[in-house]
């Protein structure tokens, strides 16, 4: 049973690129394209910080210290030594489990606040970092100049729709594996600790070690979002490292929800078209923004996807019948066709 | 099985365990009692590794196990069920053991294989049946009633295989009827597990119906301990805890 759920994990995933690739002749528009590019840039970022929000219960207001680290790391990668995409982005994510392993090492042992906010002034250092190390990064004004593309394995990133289709499979790809991740016994070890630290720790669970490795896993696929960043702009900028790049993704996962895994890329979807939408009309978009956040806490007090999915529970529950097999993480969530 | 030597620990100033030893034989079932703020809940802390004990030793099975951390006294054999019903809430009960058993048997880390194993399955349900939780397997652990929930309690612990379970008063806020079947389950478990059992418990009825020895506590200290018979005549605990409802002869 526990194999067939993984195939029908690949099933779906295989349906969704299949959908993404073809999205293009369907629907023939840049905007579109441009649109499923970003949005597998912060699909995976905000997948990835959510399996710290959300599975592991690690409140982590710093995420986006590796969302920069990868897009500066894979731009540099390309334009200092010259290697491949393939080479940039494994080094790319080899830096960052660096980094994650060391700030991490610092940063879990801390209560909720404390962890959040040394994260974030993990984050701030490395902005920081960009802004004075001018030479290397080109300071305020970014990395410019371009992010060569060679061509490899017969994908060509300077055509459009390999570019396209190249971060349609990475988003596909970088969810499969996380999702794989969330479902295995490391998975649910993280649930453990997030519903209640000491009882796992009385279960003989180090704690420490496993957040440490939900941190490094988060960071490493979160620079993956970077990488996406880096080759959309074919550059980098120090926004992409700034605190408000955690706070978008900390927006879409309260947008799209924590409990079912796709949520979050719900979010993603959301929070990316409203900025589109509302960035046309008015010049307010933080106010229209703000308003919207407030709505969600408010009113539904939880994001769009758990909200549905809670609707559909209570709907397919016939009245007084036994509680459902309520599985609150077990079910994979269709809602990205859906939202 | 478990020998306390002359264990204490003071916060501040104020002493919570001062010099208290105790043997619990391999195999038995043993009642802490005593009044509140005696200290029965920081013996169990100490024991368990959750406070440092400032003097004393704990031996398990001939092996000093005083200033362990909880997951390596964990890996020795010692196990808890807290006053408080220390479940993962958002976790059906299935979910809940299947994870623990991982956990018991060092495959909680693994990334690649898929949740569940199939080789934590069987453990997970024998555990289920052996606790009577098993019609409610599907049920999110934060739904359960008070009851089921302190048995949830008792079935992590018991994933743990434990040579000795430590039981932090398991009636605690129960209507009559759960306090019985609860305590009915103890004694079941007990006797299949043969495991040495210690719990802390206020309602003297349980106490002197399941307990073959007792420990009373008073103010940190050990007041007296034996058998119930004994304890029923012990003067100085008929003073300070039974009163004379439970003295040997009235009840």
């Amino acid at each position: 049973m526990h194999t067939s759920s993984f195939l029908r994990d690949c099933l779906i995933a295989l349906l969704i690129l299949a959908l993404l690739a073809a999205l293009p002749m369907l629907w023939p528009s840049r905007g579109m394209s441009d649109f499923v590019i970003r949005l597998a840039a912060f699909g995976i970022f905000a997948t990835s910080l959510n399996m710290l929000v959300g599975y592991a219960g690690l409140e982590s207001f710093g995420h986006g210290l590796f969302f920069g680290l990868g897009a500066y790391s894979f731009a540099l990668a390309m334009q200092r030594l010259g290697t491949s995409i393939p080479a940039a982005l494994a080094l790319t994510v080899l830096l960052s489990v660096v980094v994650a392993g060391i700030v991490g090492a610092i940063c879990v042992r801390l209560k909720e606040i404390y962890f959040a906010f040394l994260t974030l002034a993990f984050q701030m250092l490395l902005h920081s970092l960009i802004i004075a190390w001018t030479p290397l990064t080109g300071g305020d004004q970014g990395l410019t100049g371009g992010v060569p593309r060679p061509p490899f394995l017969g994908i060509r990133l300077d055509q459009p729709y390999h570019l396209y289709l190249f971060c349609a499979g990475l988003l596909v790809l970088c969810l499969l594996l996380m999702r794989h991740i969330v479902q295995s016994p490391f998975g649910y070890t993280l649930r453990l600790i997030r519903d209640n630290p000491a009882r796992a720790t009385s279960l003989g669970i180090n704690v420490w070690a496993m957040r440490l490795a939900a941190f490094i896993i988060a960071g490493a696929f979160a620079s993956i979002g970077g990488v996406v960043m880096s080759l959309f702009v074919s550059g980098a900028f120090p926004d992409f490292a700034y605190w408000t790049i955690s706070g978008e993704a900390i927006f879409m996962i309260m947008l799209g929800g924590t409990t079912l895994f796709l949520g979050p890329v719900a979010g993603a979807v959301m929070l990316l078209a409203l900025n589109d939408v509302v960035t046309k009309l008015t010049e307010h978009y933080g106010l229209v923004l703000g308003l919207i956040i407030l709505l969600f806490a408010l009113g539904l007090r939880k994001g769009l996807a758990d909200y549905l999915a809670e609707l559909w529970h209570q709907r397919s529950a016939a009245p007084g019948s036994a509680p459902l097999p309520a599985a609150p993480f077990a079910e994979p969530s269709n809602k990205l066709s859906g939202e | 099985m478990l020998l306390i030597e002359n264990l204490s620990k003071s916060f501040g100033g104020v002493v919570a365990i001062s010099g208290v030893s105790l043997n619990f034989t391999p195999g038995s079932l043993t009642a802490v009692i005593g009044p509140n703020g005696a200290g029965k809940t920081t013996f169990f802390n100490l024991i368990m590794g959750t406070l440092l004990p400032d003097k004393g030793r704990i031996l398990l099975g001939g092996e000093n196990i005083a200033g362990l951390s909880t997951p390596e006294i964990v890996r020795r054999g010692i196990a808890r069920a807290f006053q408080i019903a220390s479940i993962f809430p958002s976790l059906t009960v299935r979910e809940a053991l299947l994870a623990a058993v991982n956990a018991q048997r060092q495959q909680h880390a693994r990334l690649l294989a898929r949740f569940p194993l199939a080789a934590s399955r069987d453990r997970a349900e024998e555990i289920m049946h052996m606790d009577g939780l098993a019609t409610k397997a599907d049920m999110i652990s934060r739904s359960l009633s008070h009851g089921d929930q302190k048995l949830l309690d008792i079935a992590l612990a018991l994933v743990l295989e434990p040579r000795v379970l430590l039981l932090d008063e398991p009636t605690a806020g129960m209507g009559p009827e759960e306090r019985w079947h609860m305590i009915d389950t103890v004694q079941r478990l007990w006797q299949r597990e043969k495991m040495t059992l210690v719990f802390i418990e206020h309602d003297m009825d349980i106490v002197f119906k399941i307990a073959q020895s007792i420990a009373v506590l008073n103010y940190g200290r050990v007041l007296a301990e034996g058998t119930p018979a004994a304890i029923r005549r012990h003067p100085a605990v008929i003073e300070a805890y039974l009163g004379t409802e439970y003295a040997a002869g009235r009840a």
